[in-house]
């Protein structure tokens, strides 16, 4: 760089050292829009990264497995006779201890070999096998340590087993959890063809495709695009944010760009030098912002894991590692919308002439015709979204839903704003709130960047809420309907399932054992259930859909229920015949909700369920009793059952409401995210406007109005156009949480979520809203207060 | 010639037509000749100077500053030649707010890579900035801010100096001290001045001066 550059840079960067305020505001600006894109970034991607872990060191979702047909384990005569008549299987051990998922695998023929264990390249089997160990990350590899049962154990630290897992040879993993059995055997992909078939081999297993199983990525994915959908919306902000930012940097030195230009800069090398002061202003504040983006995922990411452990099982890391991909992808979008936003304004400084007066922004003062042209494209984005959303198909068309409704609101609001304005400019009573409202009117086209930036993250927040909430209150209504009993008993064999019946005949007020086995239904694999139909599942069960006399027909086994899963999956309604394996064909009497079960579910009357399995005997019964202790007390000292076979409903219940506060916690923190963003963005436009305002509120300052009431009425100014925006919000919100609901998850997951309306949820945003737009206006309207007489007296010296 | 301008006209897009301002304006400045430009308001008096300045460009004719045709340069080689061959002095003074007086006056020396810190003390000394060099321009009164823009514009040691209304925005006893000080310093440096003004009184002062009429000089 040559000493005019330095020159010249100097005098730009002059500006922020004598407004250091304005340049903390501008990096906090662009920090917080990085933060918000970063955070939810490195959230996702940590997930995602542990799943693959958890995928590479359990082979899940990339081999065929061979799984007891009862759920049980395996003999290892089983595995003996398989491997006999030809079948390239791999015996897996797969158990907890202390929380501890262990498992064992067959380093010779496990299939795709070992995962990544920092092993001798040269010799990664004598690694493997060379005494007892145990290999585990770092978080694993401490809880390890503390217990006592691994003290005789080695610990090998690597990075690459996934969380909550410690991996070993099988035989090691066998004797620490004292088994002699297998849960699973991995199937090698390329098989002998002359090969006994399984079914005569080890008639008590069966084979599961690899794709069949329900795998953890899909079923967190629910989860992952509440997240995601929050990250896109945030960068939405973001860029307007960006673009406020950018704004401002320009209009507050669009004096000195002149005069730099009249003493001799030239246009290229000043708009080269503006570019590189920028662009490092936003490397700054992009790293400031994947910094802070860090701190908020790192704090946000125990409830997260907690959630994702509570709903699905799904083990992630509570620790957060500095990935390239978010990172870098936060600096992208803060580069690039700083770029975007820049172009813009340095197009208008080529075309800036070189000696006119300071005169406001062109695109501070709209026309009808401008206002009517984008009333016009909004308009062609709303009937975009109404055909999409009647005749769109796929995940992918949910999205351009959304998209399509949130632009067309978004260039719809200046022209609401504007008329509803006028509205209440026409019925004001007194002239000083009739040039109030006219005034606000004025200010709309200057603000309306940074007022669709509110729009949105209001919007997104009441859509986010609704589907969050409303998922909570269907599942924990789901919850109380599936989990009616209140207790449930769980028993390893046939002979404590007969003592247990007994018992229970005796001291529950009602019984109810359930029988359930796998089988195939409309070509597809299912879970079987029976059940004894009584007054619990007739007074409890709410159904989707359901045809009259449901319960009758199923309890005189005329009929079956389905999940909605599987109606869905198989195009069968209420009425439709349905034939399930080892039974005859049964109409659907019901559909039944049955949330985060990726598999299809029948259920039919123990009857018609002995049909199919004359030899089934129920594992689990569910007890209805008024004195939960007392029930359990009598059924121990009746039947030997450890503690460990009781469950509580209510201990369930508490658990599951404990996994929905932390998800609150997380979508609570990215609300508040949101809209401190969105009211930056405001700020950065009102601090654009405020050398604007002078001229304009001089005349009235002159004509009789305080400089204290001019800064009150800036302050209420921005207190009702953030009321519109929240108005305008609301619908738009409730818009977008029924695609999300109706559309986007039944597209993703294949079951459609009922929406609730939260008024107190809303009116608490809508109160954050205005709190954000209120803060937001309080520095100018300080700064109005404060302005000397002398500087509102040089609007009218200037205009001799 | 520091300044020779040939045949010069430049018209404004008016109501549905063009409304000449500048009809072949001819004019020639040799190195200290002072110029005053009068004219009425809306007469192109300022048009004539922005377009010697090479802040506008002519419809036709030729701009020649110390032997170098500006209608045949690009942007940056007339903001090459704005940097430093000649100055402007506006009548808003056109500081840079955000640096200090000391900064404002050294400024278009250095992007000219002609800065003298004893010339820039001399300029600061004739002109009474010396108390003030550590201050921000919004500190000082109107007099004081065009007494920085005219240090500004001598330090790079310009051949030609364009004043445009210097002391339209000061009152007549400021006006006069601000006149006289700028007057000394141009003839101290040889420069050539053309100044445009509506003051009797500062046209007076000049060696020269003409008047523009109906687009043309008379």
């Amino acid at each position: 760089m040559n000493g005019q550059s330095r020159v010249i840079l100097h005098a730009l960067a002059s500006h922020w050292w004598r407004n250091p305020l304005q340049l903390v505001t501008f990096l906090a600006g662009l920090a917080l829009a990085t933060a918000l894109w970063s955070g939810v970034q490195a959230i996702n991607s940590e997930a995602r990264a542990s799943y693959d872990a958890a995928a590479a060191t359990l082979g899940e979702g990339q081999f065929d497995q061979i799984v007891a047909r009862d759920g049980g384990r395996i003999p290892q005569s089983d595995f003996v006779a398989l491997r006999r008549s030809g079948w390239l299987v791999s015996p897996v051990v797969d158990d907890r201890r202390s929380g501890i998922r262990l498992v064992g695998l067959e380093p010779l023929s496990t299939p795709g070999g070992l995962p990544d264990l920092e092993l001798d390249p040269d010799a990664p089997l004598q690694g493997f096998l060379a005494g007892d160990i145990l290999f585990a990350n770092a978080e694993t590899a401490e809880l390890l340590a503390a217990e006592t049962w691994s003290q005789a154990l080695q610990i090998s630290l690597a990075p690459g087993v996934a969380p909550g897992i410690a991996l070993g040879d099988i035989g090691v993993v066998q004797r620490v959890l004292g088994r002699d059995d297998l849960d699973r055997l991995l199937v090698a992909p390329d098989q002998p063809r002359r090969r006994a078939p399984l079914s005569e081999v080890a008639p008590g297993l069966e084979l599961q495709a690899s794709l069949q199983r329900s795998d953890l990525g899909q079923m967190t994915d629910s989860f992952h695009l509440n997240l995601t959908a929050f990250g896109l919306l945030s960068f939405a902000v973001g860029i307007f944010i960006v673009h406020g930012a950018i704004g401002l940097a320009f209009e507050q030195r669009r004096g000195t760009m002149r005069t730099l230009r009249s003493l001799g800069v030239s246009l290229r090398r000043l708009t080269l030098l503006v570019a590189v002061e920028l662009m490092a202003l936003a490397l700054i504040g992009a790293t400031l912002g994947i910094i802070l983006g860090y701190v908020v995922a790192a704090a946000l990411l125990p409830d997260v894991a907690a959630t994702l452990r509570g709903l699905y099982g799904a083990n992630i890391t509570g620790t957060l590692n500095l990935r390239a991909d978010w990172w870098l992808s936060g600096l992208a979008i803060a580069l690039l919308g700083t770029g975007v936003a820049m172009a813009d304004k340095l197009w208008q400084v080529a075309r800036m002439p070189l000696l006119a007066s300071a005169r406001p922004r062109a695109w501070a003062q709209a026309t009808a015709r401008g206002r009517l042209f984008q009333i016009g494209l909004a308009a062609v984005f709303f009937i975009l979204a109404a055909a999409l959303a009647l005749y769109g198909d796929g995940l992918l068309s949910g999205f351009a839903l959304q998209g399509a409704l949130l632009i067309g609101a978004a260039l719809a609001l200046p022209a609401l704003l504007h008329a509803a304005l006028s509205f209440t400019e026409a019925r004001a009573k007194t002239v000083t709130v009739q040039w109030f409202w006219a005034d606000t009117r004025q200010q709309v086209p200057g603000l309306s960047l940074a007022l669709m930036a509110l729009l949105l993250a209001v919007s997104a927040n009441i859509g986010v809420s609704t589907m969050v909430s409303s998922f909570r209150l269907t599942f924990i209504e789901f919850l109380d309907q599936r989990l009616a009993s209140e207790l449930y008993v769980n028993v390893a064999s046939p002979e404590d399932s007969a003592r247990l019946e007994q018992a229970l005949m005796r001291h529950a007020d009602e019984v109810l054992p359930l029988l359930s086995q796998p089988a195939r239904a409309a070509d597809m694999p299912i879970d079987l259930d029976g059940i004894r139909v009584g007054d619990t599942y007739r007074d409890n069960w709410r159904f989707l859909a359901a045809m009259p006399d449901a319960w009758n027909k199923v309890a005189s086994g005329e009929a079956l229920i389905a999940n909605e899963q599987f109606a869905r999956r198989a195009g069968l309604w209420i009425g439709d015949p349905v034939t399930v394996s080892g039974l005859p064909a049964l109409p659907m009497a019901a559909v039944m909700a049955d949330y985060g079960n990726p598999r299809g579910q029948i259920v039919v009357s123990e009857t018609v369920f002995r049909q199919s399995a004359p030899d089934a005997v129920p594992r689990s019964f569910g007890a209805r009793t008024a004195d939960v202790p007392g029930l359990m007390r009598a059924l121990q000292d009746e039947t030997g059952l450890s503690e460990a076979a009781f469950i509580n409903q209510a201990t369930i219940k508490d658990f599951s409401l404990g996994v929905f506060e932390r998800t609150f916690t997380v979508t609570a923190a990215l609300n508040v995210l949101t809209l401190t963003v969105a009211g930056f963005a405001l700020l950065m436009s009102l601090l654009t406007l405020a050398d604007l305002r002078i001229p304009q509120l001089a005349p009235v300052w002159a004509a009789g109005l305080t400089r204290r009431d001019l800064g009150r009425m800036e302050l209420l100014r921005a207190l009702a156009l953030a009321t519109c925006v929240f108005v305008l919000a609301l619908p738009l919100g409730l818009a977008l949480a029924w695609t999300l609901l109706a559309i986007v998850n039944v597209e993703a997951f294949g079951w459609q979520l009922p929406m609730f309306l939260f008024p107190a949820d809303y009116a608490r945003l809508g109160l954050l809203a205005l709190l954000a737009a209120g803060l937001a206006a309080l520095w100018p309207a300080l700064k109005l207060m404060r302005v000397s007489p002398h500087r509102l007296l040089k609007v009218f010296a200037d205009e001799r | 010639m520091v300044l020779k301008l040939n045949a010069i006209a430049k018209s404004y897009a008016g109501a549905g037509r063009a409304i000449p301002v500048l009809k072949g304006v001819d004019l020639d400045m040799s190195p200290g000749a002072t110029l005053a430009l009068t004219g009425e308001s809306g007469s192109g008096k300022s048009t004539l100077l922005h377009i010697a300045a090479g802040l506008e460009p002519p419809d036709s004719g030729q701009v020649i500053v110390d032997g170098q045709d500006l209608s045949k340069m690009d942007d940056s080689g007339r903001a090459m030649m704005r940097r430093g061959t000649l100055a402007v002095v506006f009548q808003q003074f056109n500081l840079i707010p955000s640096l200090t007086v000391s900064h404002n006056i050294a400024f278009q020396a250095r992007l000219a890579g002609k800065e003298d810190a004893t010339y820039n003390e001399h300029l600061c000394d004739r002109l009474g900035l010396a108390a003030h060099l550590d201050k921000y321009p919004e500190t000082l009164s109107g007099g004081q801010q065009q007494r920085v823009a005219i240090a500004r514009a001598l330090a790079a040691r310009p051949r030609l100096l364009l004043a445009d209304e210097p002391t339209g925005n000061l009152d007549e006893s400021t006006a006069a001290e601000v006149l006289s000080s700028m007057m000394d310093l141009v003839q101290e440096s040889q420069a050539a001045l053309l100044i445009v003004t509506h003051s009797e009184s500062v046209a007076q002062r000049m060696a020269q001066r003409l008047h523009l009429t109906g687009g043309t000089l008379t």
